[in-house]
């Protein structure tokens, strides 16, 4: 079977190029031009996939956006895409494709038998069925899940690249049909910056799958004059392959461009491009949508949209049938019946059925000349064939359209073109606030009034006639760069089109039969979610009221298509079922975006693997590089996390490094703690606000540690401030925190206290930090300078000027261990020579390098907090046990919040230390703690958590573990035993002080 | 995304900013006077308005300055930007409801 639909000439196919693709396995042969959609068309694939939830087989309907069915899943491997639209996909050569929607295969699918039983799924049905007992669901979820076939994600990283472009200009038309060529190009001769963008490969919107003729010549030929005349234009951006998904606040639009990779012509340039354009103004040119007749068993492979029939005949030289059937509301399908009966000998129209009576439009004349039977004031009560329309049963239609007379007559036909009238595609009109009117007369919803410097022209606007869309476009066009600062524009010549006369439609949401809606026959609203309307009918009888509630109860318009064909049928179901007058009372629902599926990769772009964030690195980096450690992440820095050494396990490689800063001397790299330098008259006063204690006094050289809370008393950042001379501090911050404590003090100074003479600088990148920390501290640094160091010349928490191993350095005498410490600071340049030239002195010492976790193990040993461990937001200085760093002889940010109810319960969870009765427990950080043991809870109860643990380590110096944590009235339970359900049973600890080691600080100076 | 008109920088996109909260609220001159709800007030309690809306914005990846900005909240449209400090201009009033 060869394209045996293909028409013998004709369509905008290139037949010389053949391309070979497959399809659930079958190898089969398209041209360049089609889309997968048209090459299954063409070599006569009927049957695309499975309904989603009756798995009845299903083909294509549509030839765009709007297509409910033939979902694709596309290639596999990294290149894997799920829920593609056939109609959407643009065929090239070795494309693999798979239905979703069935298993094991679309002709013979084992989940059909749902179809059987279709009384058990009505809507709500997942609501009704599976929702209860809520415990169930997760069995439930897997049978569906597999029986939905929803598309399986890539299994391998994508090899493609995507990336982003940023664009301004002063018009961008949505949209190359007709209305948007005629806006881009007024709107470029007026001299804008246009940017076009337009979905498909052709410019020519509708003129590609229509015959219409512009200026007495193939309309075709007048859209390439205008793209010429776009083109041409300076700083003018034509985009094709180019869908808009979003159109965002303030004018933004967001387009997603197909450019490369697989694409024919696409070499390795990006696989698609996301644009973000902020345009002056905007014309939205979107086009029309076309709704389908919703008549009994409407789904049958076969069925399909009057104006998608007419695209693949015009456009793609493809006949879907042999014998083809329109059913229609309205003229335009007239004109699908026209362009078959010109298509040759290979196809026939069977008829045109016309629910109106004594129709009589130009087009409706002229299927009559062309002697096509209509069969008018009738309806289509049945469709013959389940795998395939065969035929179909027409009655006559009686005057309200709610029921049907006379006698049945089958006609024979293979493809049924259906038309319900053209909805205005007023997505992105609507994504960016802009309201929708109602049109009762042609049952359509028109864009209204706008949030956005936009306009909608042509069909988008509800003008569906050839010379009106070009006209009116160009209007928009013009408009659009006169409001955007071109107030001169060329006098325009209107191009001769003619325009044929039309009838108004007869609108009819749902086709009668002989028995109620849904007991003869399906009318599928959404055929992508299997919503009938006796499933909206019922809703509305189970009281749902609101588009939106019934929306998402019977799950209309939710599927990958977002119901574009079956969304305001559905609305009018509603409203009808309940009763309403104007069925545009009941409202459309909101659209959102994006309008067609955006892929991830798409909006990652280039912001993957290590470009996805910045990585900031010490000074010394390199040289933890070359002694192999391992690395922490904090924040975007790298840190060295500890040193193994010899095949050391991390275990073994934190003990050493524990031991050697307790008992001789370690060097940490503490290059990425925040320092902010504070200056002015008023910095004392500023740090008196911003810490909780006081700061006026403290002196010139002098470091105090401060806690900073926010102003619901909870710690918020700590650390270490040091006085340089009156006006001048350093602070610092923890490493994470750096950034959002420069902007809290930013904050306050430029808002609430601008009276405040005080500059703020982040230096964190300009001082590197090489701490040495140990009793052999002070010998070590001996070697490297002169000044004195005896415990009296340079107490703890004071800084020095000095110069180390040769550089100017800052050394601050502050511990975050309990042991003797000096942190060196040096320009951030000087940082690798001084680490060297403090490793190459302490050899003789036993220097040893520590990462994070030694600095953690040994800051807890101490009791010392960390923020963000010890704390979570909802943790005060006084459950800490940090009254004494409380000021209360000042005010300072939080202070008042110590007074709130909350913040005064005597139940409130205090930091202590725990000890497990087995030695080698290292419980696990986060774990919970209850009072009491219960080896199995009675069914039903609950057992009370009073607190968790914050920190948890072996201590090599304890030769033990011990944790931190907080629990409720802490203090209190000190030497009682509390208890933490574990994965293996329940562990049993004593609470304990936080301080393991030198509880009495006896080791700070050495 | 939002186009904010920097009163220092410019028309920038939304992403260089960050948003601070409703503006023209100031912190007690004395919180110990203040009751427990009072205090809560402060602390707590914002206006959540449909409509024009005073707030604070900063400029966080430009020039890092506050400044107040008048938004209708439904419409997403910027009225007018103004300085830290400086008085709502005539015609936009707070509209804070007590
Ligand atoms: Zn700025």
């Amino acid at each position: 079977m060869s394209q045996v639909n293909r028409l013998p000439d004709g369509g905008r196919i290139d037949r010389d190029q053949s391309l070979a693709f497959t399809f659930n396995g079958r190898r089969l042969t398209g041209y360049a031009g089609d889309t997968v959609a048209s090459a299954l068309l063409a070599n006569g694939v009927r049957i695309v996939g499975r309904s989603f939830k009756y798995h009845r087989p299903r083909g294509i309907v549509g030839a765009g956006p709007e297509e409910p069915n033939a979902l694709l899943q596309l290639e596999t491997g990294g290149r894997a895409l799920p829920n593609q639209q056939a109609t959407r996909v643009e065929l090239y050569d070795g494309l693999s494709a798979d239905s979703v929607n069935c298993w094991p295969g679309p002709d013979f699918d084992l989940m059909s038998g749902i179809g059987l039983f279709h009384r058990l799924t009505p809507a709500g049905f997942y609501y009704k069925t599976f929702m209860w007992p809520a415990s169930f669901w997760k069995y439930y979820e897997h049978v569906i899940r597999r029986a939905a076939g929803l598309g399986r994600a890539p299994t391998a990283p994508d090899p493609d690249h995507y990336d982003k472009m940023n664009a301004h200009c002063d018009v961008l038309v949505v949209g190359g049909g007709p209305a948007g060529l005629a806006a881009a190009a007024a709107a470029a001769a007026s001299g804008a910056r246009v940017i076009l963008a337009d979905d498909q490969p052709e410019l020519g919107g509708r003129l590609l799958s229509e015959r219409a003729e512009i200026d007495g010549g193939p309309a075709m030929d007048w859209a390439a004059a205008a793209e010429a005349a776009i083109a041409g234009t300076e700083d003018a951006i034509v985009l094709k392959r180019t869908t808009a998904f979003g159109y965002y606040d303030h004018n933004f639009v967001g387009l997603i461009e197909q450019r490369g990779a697989i694409l024919p012509d696409g070499g390795d340039r990006s696989r698609q491009r996301i644009w973000r354009v902020r345009a002056k103004q905007v014309v939205l040119a979107t086009g029309a949508i076309e709704r389908p007749l919703i008549f009994a068993d409407n789904d049958r492979p076969g069925v399909m949209l009057a104006g998608a029939v007419r695209s693949y005949v015009n456009r793609y030289g493809v006949a879907p049938g042999k014998r083809v059937a329109v059913f229609t509301n309205n003229d335009d399908a007239y004109r699908t019946a026209l362009d078959l009966a010109d298509a040759g000998v290979a196809v026939a129209v069977a008829a045109v059925v016309d629910v109106r009576h004594d129709p009589s439009g130009d087009l409706v004349t002229q299927a009559m000349a062309r002697g096509i039977e209509i069969v008018d004031g009738a309806a289509v009560t049945g469709v013959q064939g389940s795998r395939g329309v065969r035929g179909i049963e027409v009655m006559g239609l009686n005057e309200a359209g709610d029921g049907v007379t006379g006698a049945a007559r089958d006609i024979e036909c293979d493809v049924i073109c259906s038309s319900g009238g053209w909805n205005p595609a007023i997505h992105l009109h609507s994504h960016a606030g802009g309201k929708a009117t109602f049109d009762a007369e042609r049952g359509i919803f028109l864009p209204g009034e706008t949030l956005q410097a936009a306009t909608s022209a042509g069909a988008a606007a509800g003008t569906f006639d050839l010379a009106g869309c070009v006209d009116g476009g160009a209007e928009a066009g013009k408009a659009a760069a006169a409001q955007a600062g071109y107030k001169k524009s060329p006098r325009r010549k209107n191009p001769k089109i003619a325009t044929e006369d039309e009838a108004p439609l007869r609108l009819i949401w749902t086709v009668p039969t002989t028995a109620p809606t849904g007991r003869r026959g399906k009318h599928f609203l959404d055929q992508a979610h299997d919503v009938t309307a006796a499933d909206v009918q019922l809703a509305a009888r189970e009281g749902y009221r609101s588009i939106e509630h019934a929306k998402r109860y019977t799950t209309l318009g939710m599927a990958p298509d977002q119901g574009k064909t079956g969304n305001i049928p559905g609305m009018a179901v509603l409203g009808q079922a309940l009763g309403v007058d104007n069925v545009g009372d009941v409202g459309t629902t909101t659209f959102r975006p994006p309008f067609t599926p955006v892929t991830l990769g798409a909006l990652a772009g280039r912001d993957v693997g290590p470009l996805m964030d910045p990585v900031r690195m010490t000074p010394i980096h390199h040289w933890h590089e070359l002694a192999g450690c391992t690395w922490e992440d904090v924040g975007q820095w790298k840190r060295p996390w500890y040193y193994p050494k010899d095949g050391e396990d991390m275990h073994t490689a934190v003990s050493r490094e524990c031991k050697a800063v307790r008992d001789a001397v370690g060097i940490l790299d503490a290059s990425t703690l925040g320092k902010i330098d504070i200056q002015g008259p008023d910095a004392a006063e500023f740090l008196n606000r911003v810490y909780t204690n006081a700061w006026t006094k403290l002196g010139n050289g002098r470091c105090r540690y401060g806690l900073m809370l926010g102003e619901d008393g909870m710690i918020m950042d700590d650390g270490v401030t040091t006085r340089l001379a009156d006006d001048h501090f350093v602070m610092t911050t923890t490493t994470g925190n750096a950034a959002s404590v420069l902007e809290w003090l930013e904050e306050w100074l430029q808002t609430e206290w601008p009276e405040l003479k005080v500059f703020c600088t982040s230096v964190t990148e300009q001082w590197a930090n090489a701490t040495i920390c140990g009793p052999r501290a002070r010998d070590l640094l001996a070697e490297c300078t002169d000044i004195a160091l005896d415990a009296e010349s340079f107490p703890f928490m004071s800084m020095q000027d000095a110069t180390v191993a040769g550089i100017p350095a800052r050394i601050f005498r502050i511990s975050f261990t309990g042991e003797l410490s000096y942190e060196i600071n040096v320009p951030a340049s000087c940082g690798l020579s001084l680490w060297t030239a403090l490793i190459n002195a302490g050899d003789k010492y036993g220097i040893t390098p520590y990462g994070t976790e030694t600095m953690h193990v040994l800051r807890a040993e101490k009791g010392y907090i960390i923020v963000g461990q010890e704390t979570d937001g909802t943790t005060t200085p006084q459950d800490l046990g940090m009254d004494w760093i409380v000021s209360a002889k000042k005010d300072f940010i939080g202070r008042r919040s110590f007074a709130r109810e909350d913040n005064q319960r005597d139940d409130r969870k205090q930091l202590v230390g725990l000890l497990t009765d087995d030695p080698s427990t290292v419980l696990p950080e986060g774990a919970q703690i209850t009072e009491t043991r219960l080896e199995r809870p009675p069914p039903g109860s609950t057992v009370p958590m009073i607190g968790h643990v914050t920190s948890s380590y072996h201590s090599p110096n304890l030769g033990r573990s011990f944790a931190l944590a907080l629990v409720k009235r802490g203090r209190e339970r000190i030497g009682e035993n509390v208890y933490l359900p574990l994965d293996g049973g329940v562990a049993r600890a004593e609470v304990t002080g936080p301080v393991f080691v030198d509880p009495e600080g006896s080791r700070i100076d050495g | 995304m939002l186009l904010i008109p920097c009163p220092f920088c410019g028309e920038r996109e939304e992403s260089e900013f960050h948003q601070g909260g409703e503006a023209h609220i100031e912190r007690p001159k004395n919180p110990d006077k203040l009751s427990d709800a009072e205090w809560a007030d402060y602390l707590f309690l914002r206006d959540n308005k449909k409509g024009l809306y005073l707030e604070r914005w900063v400029h966080r990846h430009g020039c890092r300055r506050w400044f107040n900005v008048a938004r209708d909240t439904a419409t997403n449209e910027i009225k007018t930007v103004y300085k830290m400090g400086a008085k709502p201009p005539r015609g936009l009033t707070k509209g804070r409801a007590k």
